[in-house]
């Protein structure tokens, strides 16, 4: 059963080969600026809804960065374990769109911020929630995923 | 936000995801490694440049452009977290570890020096 599953874990050379930029293709690059752009306008939108002063919880970022990294692995199981090899879906939804939804620049800023004004504990509960939740989403996600055909 | 800082910040977001595949497969294909230091690398680089941007008190519309549209997509934690648990998943729960750490120790180190630089600047 293990062996089976390793078997079926497996990416396709084609997908491995669409991480190689000497192989890749224009259509994969557009596709990582489409999905791109779409991520960092929904990122965007967030930070115009749940305004952030430097003080308590950044919603905007926790958000975004709590489903960007759900959807990522839902997405990169689905579409390596699950679905036929594609050129663009990969690239567009997990390079493209879930990249550029989630952001660790702004993480590190924001804990930087939250330090400087005297949040120290916030901080940390911050980043220990942001970590928590991404690893826990991208283990759940991946496990209902696989769940969903192999049961 | 204006129409054209919206356009700026869809258009640099673009841009800040292709750089991040461009930089993450130069990385990997120079640097030998188990640990993703690719998504390391480039993550660094973008914390370092928003620190410095807010060490110099970038504030506005610039921020939104550079901070929110190109670093924003730049960076990344869904890969981060990704990369992760797949490390773990594969039965190497220390390089999973080291990851993290390295990342987010890395992260508040770049993100604080690029602020102090700034505001030296």
């Amino acid at each position: 059963m293990s062996d089976i599953r390793e078997e079926i874990r497996q990416p396709p050379a084609s997908v491995l080969a669409g991480d190689r930029p000497r192989s890749t293709t224009r259509q994969v690059q557009y596709a990582i600026v489409v999905g791109g752009v779409a991520g960092a306008l929904a990122r965007a939108a967030l930070d115009e809804a749940f305004p952030w002063d430097g003080h308590g919880w950044p919603w905007a970022t926790l958000i975004v960065n709590g489903a960007g990294t759900l959807l990522l692995g839902y997405v990169v199981t689905r579409l390596q374990e699950r679905l036929p090899p594609s050129t663009y879906r990969r690239p567009l939804l997990g390079t493209g769109f879930c990249g550029a939804l989630t952001t660790f620049s702004t993480l590190q800023v924001e804990l930087i911020k939250l330090a400087r004004n005297g949040e120290v504990g916030l901080a940390a509960g911050y980043l220990s929630v942001t970590l928590v939740l991404g690893l826990v989403g991208v283990y759940l996600a991946t496990a209902l995923t696989r769940r969903v055909r192999l049961s | 936000m204006s129409a054209a800082v919206w356009l700026g910040v869809a258009a640099l977001g673009g841009v800040g995801a292709l750089l991040r595949f461009r930089f993450d497969a130069f990385v990997q294909r120079r640097v030998e490694s188990d640990l993703p230091l690719g998504t390391l690398a480039v993550n660094l680089v973008g914390t370092f440049v928003l620190g410095l941007l807010n060490g110099l008190a970038v504030a506005g519309d610039s921020l939104l452009l550079v901070g929110t549209g190109l670093l924003g997509s730049l960076t990344t934690l869904s890969t981060l977290m990704l990369e992760t648990e797949r490390l773990a998943e594969d039965g190497d729960g220390r390089l999973a570890v080291v990851n993290v750490g390295l990342s987010l120790g890395g992260g508040l180190v770049t993100a604080a020096l690029g602020w102090a630089l700034g505001a030296v600047l």
